[in-house]
């Protein structure tokens, strides 16, 4: 009798782990591919909603993802469901995105521009990068506070709702820029083009609860919550 | 120089609610709406704007100093659209008659204004407007205004979400749904007949 309780709960236990490693492979391929209904799904933060208090607040971070993250999910795919845009990646939609409607430059920026944004943020942020990273900014921006100093004043002079970008272009230098609304680098409709390695969500919905009117205290709180090694790990893929 | 000042608030703080709270007002009011006075004040100071008057600067100009010039003629229309809310809020008049002319009903018109305002993507603004006495609804984003394209304004909504969003959040499709409640509509007839 117990044994046999014990193999039913081995296998139960069994199956719920082949399950969360399905869950877990689709979550780590929605970005770019589909699943199989070619649709994209809404990945987990690679936190908890609270993990990056007290500088982002627990309220906004899950309304963030769970509401506004969903909602550019769901209207991009109900965007390009049973057209040839299902077969392509999002990368591969955003660089030709002046061909598409509008629906899918703003939800599949709003998608794509998230995702980055939650993996550049982590608990263990801060402080300064390291390695080749480290070296292009202080070659590039003369030093790590200018650089800080010029993003900064990007994300604060955003007018409406945008974002603020270190990307690097096709000849491997780094950039700072910023976008409206949920364009982005890579898109055809902006004025200077790259691969965005680090973002800032200036959109009032990524601060009002806790910040108000105050965007520049949310821009230097920022700065706490920075996943540097992330950071460092897309420029290098980069510049290979 | 003139300075230009913060308008009035045509009611109590707390006038709005539950559509916009008093907390909401003392960021809206208090804190966007006088930074863009502050921002218009500094940035026309010794241009050739500095004498002009609000609306003149809103059709001359362009990049930062229209942003806070709109900005400050928007809130302050917006502020003035407003009242205590009502059950039952409906347009009567002149107003109610060109309406039902323009667009069938004012439940149409409530649908297509509604649409215009919750599809509004990023920051800005939804507008009815009129000109040759034909009415027309508009969106514009971040300080747009459609004085710009000689259209008359009579009534807007904010859809930046500095409006909304401590009392909606994510929800701007109930604010807007809210906001039939609080529209002055004795406020767009007298705009209305003056156009």
């Amino acid at each position: 009798m117990i044994q046999q309780k014990i193999l039913i709960s081995t296998i139960l236990v069994s199956l719920l782990t082949a399950n969360i490693l399905f869950i877990n492979f689709k979550k780590e391929t929605a970005m770019t591919h589909h699943n199989k209904e070619n649709e994209y799904t809404l990945k987990d933060l690679p936190y908890a909603y609270d993990a990056l208090e007290p500088h982002f607040d627990k309220m906004t971070m899950e309304i963030h993802h769970s509401r506004h993250h969903q909602a550019y999910v769901n209207n991009l795919n109900a965007a390009i469901k049973g057209t040839d845009m299902a077969h392509l990646s999002l990368e591969e939609l955003m660089k030709n995105i002046s061909k598409y409607p509008v629906a899918v430059r703003n939800n599949g920026g709003g998608h794509y521009n998230h995702d980055l944004f939650w993996h550049i943020l982590s608990p263990e942020g801060g402080g300064m990068p390291g390695g080749k990273l480290a070296a292009a900014i202080n070659e590039t921006f003369g030093s790590f506070e200018k650089f800080r100093e010029t993003f900064s004043t990007a994300a604060k002079t955003r007018f409406g709702s945008g974002w603020a970008w270190l990307s690097v272009d096709n000849n491997g230098n780094l950039f700072v820029s910023s976008t409206p609304n949920q364009d982005n680098p890579l898109m055809d409709v902006v004025e200077k083009r790259g691969t965005p390695i680090l973002g800032l969500d200036v959109w009032e919905h990524a601060y009002y609860l806790k910040f108000q009117n105050r965007r520049p205290d949310y821009v230097e709180t920022f700065w706490n919550v920075v996943n540097w090694a992330e950071v460092e790990k897309r420029y290098e893929a980069l510049i290979q | 120089m003139k300075n230009f000042k913060l308008p009035e608030l045509p009611y109590a703080d707390n006038a709005l609610e539950p559509v916009i709270s008093s907390r909401t007002i003392a960021f809206h009011y208090s804190k966007h709406h006088q930074t863009y006075v502050n921002n218009l004040n500094n940035l026309i100071e010794g241009t050739e704007f500095e004498n002009k008057s609000l609306e003149e600067i809103v059709l001359e100009s362009d990049g930062g100093v229209f942003n806070n010039a709109a900005q400050v003629w928007n809130h302050t229309f917006y502020w003035e659209s407003l009242k205590a809310p009502q059950n039952d809020n409906k347009p009567t008049g002149a107003i109610a008659k060109a309406i039902e002319e323009n667009f069938g009903s004012f439940d149409q018109f409530k649908e297509a204004f509604s649409k215009a305002a919750a599809t509004l993507f990023g920051s800005g603004w939804a507008w009815l407007t009129v000109k040759d006495n034909k009415l027309e609804i508009i969106q514009e984003s971040n300080a747009g205004n459609p004085l710009k394209k000689g259209l008359t304004p009579l009534l807007t909504i904010d859809v930046w979400e500095h409006a909304y969003y401590l009392d909606y959040q994510n929800r701007r499709p109930d604010h807007i749904n809210d906001f039939w409640s609080i529209v002055n509509w004795e406020k767009v007839e007298q705009r209305f007949l003056k156009a």
